[in-house]
Formats: structure tokens, sequence, C-alpha cells
């Protein structure tokens, strides 16, 4: 009957999507009338802090066999903390590392999989959500006569919800098997202080009208200067300009940020679809007649060498104002 | 080696998508339908090995017979043989389920799919599938070395990547980094010759259970006009995304 919600740690320490799915659990488990549990694995930070998003237990693992993220091992342990508080929805972030473990999940428990989920469900019997569908071109709204569920949250779309609970703390302990090594992580290179896309709340990303990979210096600036991460369109990720992993669009990263902001992108299908969710589009291009015009909020035509120069400007005197 | 590729029939990265019988049906008129771009990172990877090891490759798909020309272009492409499980692919489980009954009795060294399709984006078949044959999974995968039947294959993290080892079988949901998208094999002339000759067959699908229903869609609601800002008077677009936007 009770909600289980897997807390995410990147390097030891919780992110705002895993306060958002935390957030999003005891919301559903309220709705239903049930206690929420988090299950934490491998985490530094103090994990009665996920008592303000409305949890009052917090399981958490801190078995040597799971220091690093294992899909097999983690999932396993999330099976067995689901076990042990008789929980049959199991709420977990769509971030890569929920994406590799939520599938293992609800085919080991024969649990119905609803992922990208956009929304708190519109009905409980069946249960009824609202998802993204067609590389964010449409919503669907998805349901399942399913006891067992594992429901996987956008990051981004739902905002943590603070309440005045507080949540203690039980260690639970799970070992990884030999079964769950069978794959073994060798290194892990993560780009240190960088914003992680899909979570990131503002995004500037640049398209083919930046002319070359050494003119993204004002991009980073006016990205640093909004606390933004950088993105950029699919034709500068395969020419190389960018890593691929900051190509948003239909075959890249999807993205909903409250403000995206594109330069020198003119606005194919392909890209809107992975960007439209964005709350607020601001467009900067040369072309009066780019499509993205019609998909922005707030619109410049002009050069971007000559705009995104006045726009950092601008947004320092507005810092120091403000 | 025995490699299996996963190939997803999915509409065509351009196509506007709509709805029909009152939003409950995707709408395939004039849609053109293609491999999911994410299938075709692993599908020219494991051509790759074939070429490099003389590995054997096998495309599959769960479908209707409105799928085959897919399946067709991925065999033009140089897979060795096709097969086709007769279904509506309407859910993640039934589709993992129909693909596992199939592969179980197969003994493929390396399954390679998607991440996800370009359609529904569940991004679930893969693990599921994995699952039911008890192999180790990877997602999010960018790449692969093999060596004999130990392999090492990179994922993509949040941030950053992860690299893995371990042996064979395994499966890997691939994407863009698996190959570069400068390689990519499109069918030559030959290919489509031969592609012809090459064995598809068509299985008739088993039990499988569907845990899901889509019960409609809908298209994103139309954005309101754009406020155009003048170039020089950038400014402005500072105090409205502030007062207005209020994103900063």
């Amino acid at each position: 009957m009770a909600v289980l919600v897997y807390a995410e740690s990147w390097s030891g320490s919780f992110k705002k999507a895993t306060f958002e799915a935390v957030s999003y659990a005891a919301q559903l488990a309220d709705k239903i009338g049930t206690e929420v549990i988090a299950l934490t694995i491998a985490n530094n930070n103090n994990s009665t802090q996920l008592g303000k998003y409305g949890v009052s237990k917090v399981f958490t693992i801190a078995n040597d066999s799971l220091t690093t993220f294992n899909n097999q091992a983690y999932a396993n342990a999330i099976i067995a903390a689901a076990e042990s508080t008789g929980a049959d929805t199991i709420v977990i972030s769509n971030t890569n590392n929920g994406k590799a473990v939520a599938p293992i999940i609800a085919a080991k428990r024969g649990a119905a999989l609803i992922t990208n989920v956009l929304d708190l469900p519109s009905s409980h019997s069946p249960f009824t959500v609202k998802r993204k569908t067609f590389s964010s071109k449409a919503f669907a709204q998805y349901s399942t006569e399913a006891t067992q569920k594992v429901i996987s949250i956008t990051p981004n779309a739902i905002g943590a919800i603070e309440t005045n609970k507080s949540a203690a703390t039980e260690s639970f302990d799970y070992t990884a098997t030999e079964s769950d090594n069978r794959l073994s992580s060798v290194s892990v290179d993560k780009a240190k202080g960088k914003i992680t896309l899909t979570e990131a709340e503002i995004v500037v990303s640049g398209g083919r009208g930046l002319k070359g990979a050494e003119n993204w210096n004002m991009i980073e600036e006016l990205a640093e200067l909004l606390g933004a991460a950088t993105a950029c369109s699919k034709p500068v990720a395969d020419i190389g300009w960018r890593p691929h992993g900051e190509h948003v669009g239909q075959t890249g990263i999807a993205i909903n940020p409250e403000l995206y902001i594109a330069i020198g992108i003119s606005g194919a299908i392909q890209h809107l679809a992975g960007v439209n969710a964005s709350k607020n589009i601001v467009v900067i291009n040369t072309d009066a007649e780019a499509p993205f015009f019609k998909a922005a909020d707030y619109g410049i035509i002009g050069d971007a060498f000559e705009v995104v120069p006045k726009l950092i400007e601008a947004l320092k005197t507005y810092k120091m104002n403000n | 080696m025995k490699i299996l590729v996963c190939i997803s029939h999915v509409p065509d990265t351009t196509s506007k998508i709509n709805f029909t019988n009152n939003n409950t049906e995707f709408d395939s008129n004039g849609i053109t339908f293609v491999i999911n771009p994410y299938d075709e990172f692993g599908l020219t990877r494991a051509m790759q090995i074939k070429e490099a090891t003389g590995a054997t490759v096998t495309v599959i798909n769960v479908g209707s017979a409105s799928t085959e020309p897919t399946l067709r272009k991925a065999l033009a492409i140089g897979a060795d043989d096709a097969v086709r499980i007769n279904a509506e692919p309407t859910d993640a489980a039934f589709v993992a389920r129909l693909l596992a009954d199939y592969a179980e009795e197969q003994n493929f060294d390396l399954i390679i799919t998607g991440r996800e399709s370009i359609d529904y984006n569940g991004g679930a078949v893969p693990g599921m599938l994995a699952t039911y044959l008890d192999i180790p999974f990877v997602n999010a995968c960018i790449g692969l070395e093999l060596k004999g039947t130990k392999s090492t294959v990179i994922r993509e993290i949040d941030g950053g990547k992860e690299t893995l080892e371990g042996n064979l079988p395994m499966l890997l949901a691939g994407q863009k980094g698996l190959v570069e998208e400068k390689d990519l094999r499109i069918p030559a002339m030959r290919g489509i010759m031969m592609a012809r000759k090459k064995p598809l067959t068509v299985i008739e699908a088993g039990e499988a259970v569907k845990q899901t229903s889509v019960l409609g869609f809908e298209l994103p609601e139309a954005k309101a006009a754009c406020t155009m800002i003048d170039a020089d008077n950038v400014e402005q677009l500072v105090e409205l995304l502030h007062s207005e936007a209020k994103v900063i």
C-alpha cells in the first residue's frame, strides 16, 4: 500500500530532481491515504532533510558494495526496500541513473512502468497520469490497472513542495550479489561544477549561427551570469563544436527549463521537439523568418555577435542594481 | 558471435504529429516511417563488429506487416537476417516479453537496442528485455569495445560518462556516440538488391501481458505571439524576463 521513493544521490549529495521526486511521492501517498518512505543509497548528506519534502521515514543504505552506482544492485536494493515496507508504488527520477534502474525493477516485480511523467495522477482508479510522448511533440494520458507500479518523474516538471514535516532515518541493508556485479565500473568522468542540463532552470543554447567553436566564450559568459547550463543544436554537436552531451532536441536531450535562450538556432522541428516544453523561450536570430520565432515568447532579430555582448552588459547592470 | 539488434519503426524526425479517432490514436496519414534514430547507431556498430569478427547480425521488430520495409532497410544496411514478431507493439512489458521469448532460444552474445524510441519514448523495453533474459543492462550507451567475450562500454550519466567492464552476454541501449553521426550506414543499391533475398521470418506472437494503456493524446498549446524586442534595446528583454516572465 505504501509509496517508496528512491531519493537519488549524485556523488553523495541530493539534487533538485531528488526533492521533486520525493515531493511527488509524498503528495501521491497523501492522496491515497498511505505513508511514504524514502530510500537513499550511498548518500553523505543529512537524509533527514527529505522530511521537509513530506516523507516520514528514510531508509538509508551505506553498504560498501553500493558506494558506486550499479543498476542491477541498486534495482535489487530498491526492490528489497519495497518488499520490506509493503510498498506497491515506487517513484523514481527520470534521470540517466533512474532510467537504468526503473525497467529492471518493473520487470522483476511484474509492475507497470510509466516514464517521463509530468504530473500527479488525474485518477487513482485506474491510475492515470500525463506523460511526454513523441519526443515532447505531444502528451499522453497513460493508465494502468496494475497494483504494482514504477513511476518515473521528468526532472523540472513538478516543483518540490516544502512541508513542516520531519523524517526519522533507519538504516537498511542490502549487499550486492555476484549477479549484481556482472558489470563493474572502471571509471567515472564527470564535468566538475557544471549544471546538469535536464535539471537547469535556465539554459543558454547556441546553433550554427555562431559560426565556430571559438565563439562559445560569450555563450558561456552569458550562461555563467544567469547560473545557466549551456546547450547546443544537433548540427553543432555533429560538427564537433560542442560535446554530444549538450545536444538538445528530438534525438538529443529533452529539456523543460524555466528559461531557454536560443542563439543562432533557426528552430527546425527536431530542435523544437526537445525544447518546446520550456516555460519561457527567448530567440536571438538574424533571420526574421526563422521558424523558432513562432515558438518563442521573446524574440530579437539581430546578429548574435552584437546582441549577446549587449545582453551580457545589460545583465551585469541589472545584477548590480538588484 | 551472434548479435541481435532491435529495431523500432517510427515516424521520421521531421514528422508533424497529429492524432485521430478522438485523439486516441496516432495519425499515420502522410507519415514516413524510418528506423528509430537511436537504433541506427547500434545497427552501424553491429555492422562494424560483424566486419571485424565475422559475427552474424539479426534484426528484430515487434509490429504489423507495415513495418517490413523498415526491416528490409536494416537488411540493406547489412544485417544477415530479420525477424518480425507479428503483433501491435502497444506496451513496453508486452514487447519486451515477446522479444525475450525469441531471444531466449537463440542465445545471442550481444543485444543492442536504442535507448528509447522517438515515438513513445518509454525507454523501458531494453531494461525489461535484459531482465527477462537475466543479462546485464547498460542504458544510454555511447561506446563499445569488444575483446573476445570481454566488453568495455561507456554510458552517459548526468553531467558525464562512466566506463564499465563485463563479459558477454549483455544488452546495450545505445545512442549517438556508439558510432558518430558521420559514420552511420545508409543502404547502398547493392545492399538494397541483396536485402530482397535475405530471410525475413515472421513469427506469431506468443503470450504476453500488457501493463499500461493510452487513454488519449494531446498536443501542446499553441504559444501566444512572440514579443519582439529591438536589437538596440536589450535592456527591455532583461526587464521583461524579470517583471513579466519572472525568471531572473
